[in-house]
């Protein structure tokens, strides 16, 4: 589901439709100065393609429900950056026409949310990076898995800063990170291995449709090392932050000491994709401390001392938060350090 | 399985190729006025109810002018619903503050303020449906390709609502030889959901390569070319202006007070 | 006026993966001619066809359209000169619209808006489907479908048409009017078909391929007539000519 008008000011949906408008005219031109002409007909048809994927699910083993691709990423793999940019927007413009899945003022928020990272973040920063060029490989898989969750963890990160950021909902920000992050990991996950899939199948049945320009200048030595970091700072952050000790996080005992309230934790609930599932989760939620004007702190439900591991969802936000900078930073790093390698090849070239 | 979807386009593209007054209005003119619909209904503060009521006269006009059974509009509205309710929902539990008394019920703001929330969705959700439908996507295509979208994301639109049918055909084909031979199961394994999806998608790099072929053969160099620019006619101004004058009045005085005041001002 | 419409000598293409297509291709035909190219799937029937409209670079041999030569710089001339009409008629509409998808090939070509007005509405007209010219492709049946795509390559007043297996997909009624159609072309015409029943209706010469050679070149009712020759080269003598129907 997309965003909603209903949810969105109207200055920040003005901001962010600034913001991919700017996108849709670059990657515009872009596209018309490539010397490929047979662009037009297969960004449509491919296009077409996304759409009619989007409606056949595959089931997810061991959980009873099912996930169908995205499209972001493997629209990226196929088509580049700027055509996969324009792709995914088009696909998002007839969603919110004619399915009113995402609303005309909110747009430009879902087109940035879920065009520009698979294309412009996760694609080149971690995919190129982990696969290189290599497709149907467990590294490709690996690739796959890490650009996608990458990519829809900042998305849903940005739905959250965009909703915040309008004023409108009063959903507080823990509770709506807390509701957001944990699902599109999953979906994450079930994206990754979508793409990875297909991009294996196509790769055996007709190789020359996935591009195998490696990253030109890549200074081979260091990349792995950011990969590990990159990796390593998710894992961190987000797994073992579960079982760290029972003393509250360095954030939330900052909030605990300003509002009296500790940070409110959710019981362990199994990751469930399902929308019922969810209301049910985080309706938990109020009842811990959030009246106004009742100051009791609650406690929260699993404060046991010394009981590991504790399931705390509070330090594992922040972590997967953390962590997830730290995976952007090493991407940024990589980006840079990419760039002035190019540099350094066309100099000599 | 999603075929309902499809066949959802298909209706609703049967829809925007009517021939209503409503329909032969300039798709620009649509567009903006709804454009400044969204914008100034997402300007109202939180708790605003009542102010909102005059902004339904717009897309309900517009649907009735426009022949669109108001139940293609309303069903769709409800299926895009549980987004807008699940964020929705949590202002009742967050903002705890009375504003009012109904009786013995207390109304706390946050009631309010959801209430205005999911008023709110309807009517940005309905005002666009309704664009669509008394236009079509490629009169409004054509609209927004003159108000400055650029040509080449206006033609990925175009292309991909051709190509959309023949594709998701394609797909249903695929899927019901798979379901014939599964015993029944929705969901595929995902072994044999990458061969479907990857089969898929070769065909649609195989008709890519085809349109392709058939368009150089037809003299494509890569400019696209239009036959007809529509142009504005005075009952588009009319449009244009009245709707902002319109828009403009109920964001700046709340209309629906205004006439309940005059109403009950006359019963006394 | 050049001596001949289509001259092929020599032709051989081989495809990436290395199968060879065509193994040497030579024929000539003149213009306002109706020749039908048969022959079991896989003999080079579609090969041969893209080489007419320079789909397909020329690897060894020549074609001639005209008198010119198809080489890199003369293949626009070409494209001009010769209409294709593809096999499936999807491929081929791909605007909105019928009128835009007509439209297509004139505007590419530089008409004025009227002249391209006038092109849309001749050809529409020729092939009977001026009352869809508003209609999207997806709501046209199949032998709509395929008259539009005729329509399409009619508005570039080509000299050649050149058809991939036109009445495929077509009911018996639809399937009638294409063959009064092409009956009353004028245009030369070039028909890879595996309906031999339409070839004796059409064309009054016919090439037989097989494993991409030519292995026979002669008026229609010889060679198809040929139960033999028909057999040998993956074909059958048509029903039509059994019974020896006057035409």
């Amino acid at each position: 589901m997309h965003m909603a008008d209903a949810l969105i000011s109207p200055a920040v949906g003005g901001a962010l439709w600034a913001v991919s408008g700017g996108l849709l005219a670059g990657c515009a031109r872009k596209v018309q100065q490539t010397l490929r002409d047979d662009l037009v007909p297969l960004m449509g048809v491919l296009g077409a393609f996304i759409f009619a994927a989007q409606m056949i699910n595959f089931s997810i083993p061991g959980t009873g429900s099912s996930g169908h691709l995205g499209g972001g990423l493997l629209l990226t793999v196929l088509l580049g950056p700027y055509a996969a940019f324009l792709v995914i927007a088009s696909v998002l413009t007839v969603q919110a026409f004619f399915f009113a899945d995402g609303g005309l003022l909110a747009l430009g928020c879902n087109i940035f949310n879920l065009g520009f990272f698979p294309a412009f973040v996760a694609y080149p920063l971690i995919y190129r990076v982990i696969a290189r060029d290599q497709f149907g490989t467990s590294r490709a898989w690996v690739a796959a898995l890490v650009a996608a969750i990458a990519g829809l963890q900042l998305g849903a990160l940005c739905v959250v800063l965009e909703t915040k950021a309008s004023g409108i909902s009063e959903l507080p920000f823990r509770a709506f990170v807390l509701m957001m992050l944990p699902i599109h990991l999953v979906i994450g996950v079930v994206e990754g291995l979508a793409t990875a899939a297909v991009v294996a199948f196509v790769a055996r049945a007709r190789s020359e449709a996935l591009p195998t320009a490696p990253a030109a200048g890549a200074s081979v030595s260091l990349r792995p090392m950011l990969i590990g970091l990159a990796l390593a700072a998710v894992v961190m952050g987000g797994v073992v932050s579960w079982f760290a000790s029972t003393h509250p996080d360095g954030l939330e005992w900052s909030i605990a000491k300003v509002t009296g309230h500790q940070e409110v934790t959710a019981p362990g609930a199994p990751l469930h994709r399902k929308l019922a599932a969810v209301q049910e989760r985080t309706a938990m939620l109020p009842g811990y401390g959030f009246q106004a004007g009742k100051a009791a702190p609650a406690a929260p439900a699993d404060a046991r001392p010394a009981s590991w591991p504790t399931v705390s969802a509070g330090t594992s936000v922040s972590g997967i938060v953390g962590g997830l900078m730290t995976l952007a930073l090493a991407g940024l790093i990589g980006f840079v350090l990419k760039a002035r390698s190019m540099q350094r090849v066309s100099g000599n070239g | 399985m999603g075929i309902a979807n499809w066949i959802e386009i298909g209706r609703m593209d049967e829809l925007g190729r009517m021939d209503t007054p409503a329909h032969r209005l300039d798709a620009r003119a649509k567009a903006v006025v709804t454009l400044a619909f969204v914008v100034i209904v997402m300007s109202f503060p939180r708790h605003a109810v009542s102010a909102l009521t005059p902004f339904l006269l717009y897309p309900v006009v517009l649907i009735a002018v426009g022949q669109i059974p108001a139940r293609h509009i309303l069903k769709k509205i409800l299926v895009a619903a549980p987004f807008a309710l699940v964020i929705g929902i949590f202002n009742p539990f967050m903002d705890r503050v009375p504003v009012a008394t109904l009786g013995p019920l207390v109304i706390t703001g946050g009631w309010v303020s959801f209430v205005s929330i999911m008023f709110r969705f309807v009517l940005t959700v309905g005002a666009a449906l309704a664009l669509v439908a008394c236009t079509g996507l490629y009169r409004l295509g054509a609209g927004l390709e003159q108000l400055g979208v650029p040509r080449v994301f206006v033609m990925q639109l175009l292309f991909l609502y051709r190509y959309l049918f023949v594709v998701a055909d394609q797909g249903v084909k695929m899927m019901r030889g798979v379901e014939l031979r599964s015993a029944g199961a929705h969901a595929l394994r995902w072994r044999v959901y990458g061969s479907l999806i990857g089969q898929l998608l070769l065909r649609s790099l195989d008709r890519a390569e085809r349109v392709h072929g058939a368009m150089l053969a037809r003299g494509f160099d890569g400019k696209i070319r239009v036959l007809r620019q529509p142009s504005f006619r005075w009952t588009d101004w009319g449009f244009v202006g009245g709707g902002l004058l319109f828009l403009a009045a109920a964001r700046a005085w709340n209309l629906a007070e205004a006439f309940g005041r005059v109403l009950t001002g006359m019963a006394r | 006026m050049s001596t001949c419409a289509v001259d092929v000598r020599d032709l051989f293409y081989a495809y990436p993966d290395g199968t060879e297509a065509l193994k040497g291709i030579s024929f000539r035909i003149e213009h306002g001619a109706a020749v039908a190219l048969v022959g079991g799937n896989g003999a080079g029937k579609s090969t041969l066809l893209l080489h007419l409209n320079g789909c397909l670079p020329v690897q060894r041999g020549e074609v001639r359209i005209g008198d010119v030569p198809l080489t890199r710089e003369t293949v626009t001339l070409a494209q001009r000169a010769v209409g294709m009409v593809f096999q499936d008629p999807d491929d081929q509409l791909f605007m909105p619209t019928v009128a835009e998808d007509v439209a297509f090939g004139p505007l590419n070509a530089g008409l004025s808006p009227e002249q391209v007005e006038a092109r849309v509405a001749a050809a529409l007209e020729r092939v009977g489907m001026a009352p869809v010219r508003e209609r999207p492709p997806y709501r046209l049946s199949a032998g709509e479908k395929r008259a539009v795509a005729i329509a399409t390559v009619l508005a570039m007043a080509p000299d050649i048409l050149v058809m991939d297996e036109p009445s495929s997909y077509l009911d018996p009624r639809a399937r009638r009017r294409l063959i009064e159609l092409l009956r009353s072309f004028e245009h030369t015409r070039i028909i890879a078909t595996h309906d031999l029943e339409l070839v004796v209706e059409v064309c009054s010469r016919v090439i037989v391929l097989d494993t991409g050679r030519v292995v026979a070149d002669g008026p229609t009712g010889q060679i198809l007539d040929d139960e033999m020759l028909m057999l040998a080269h993956g074909l059958e003598r048509p029903h039509i000519l059994r019974h020896r129907h006057p035409h």
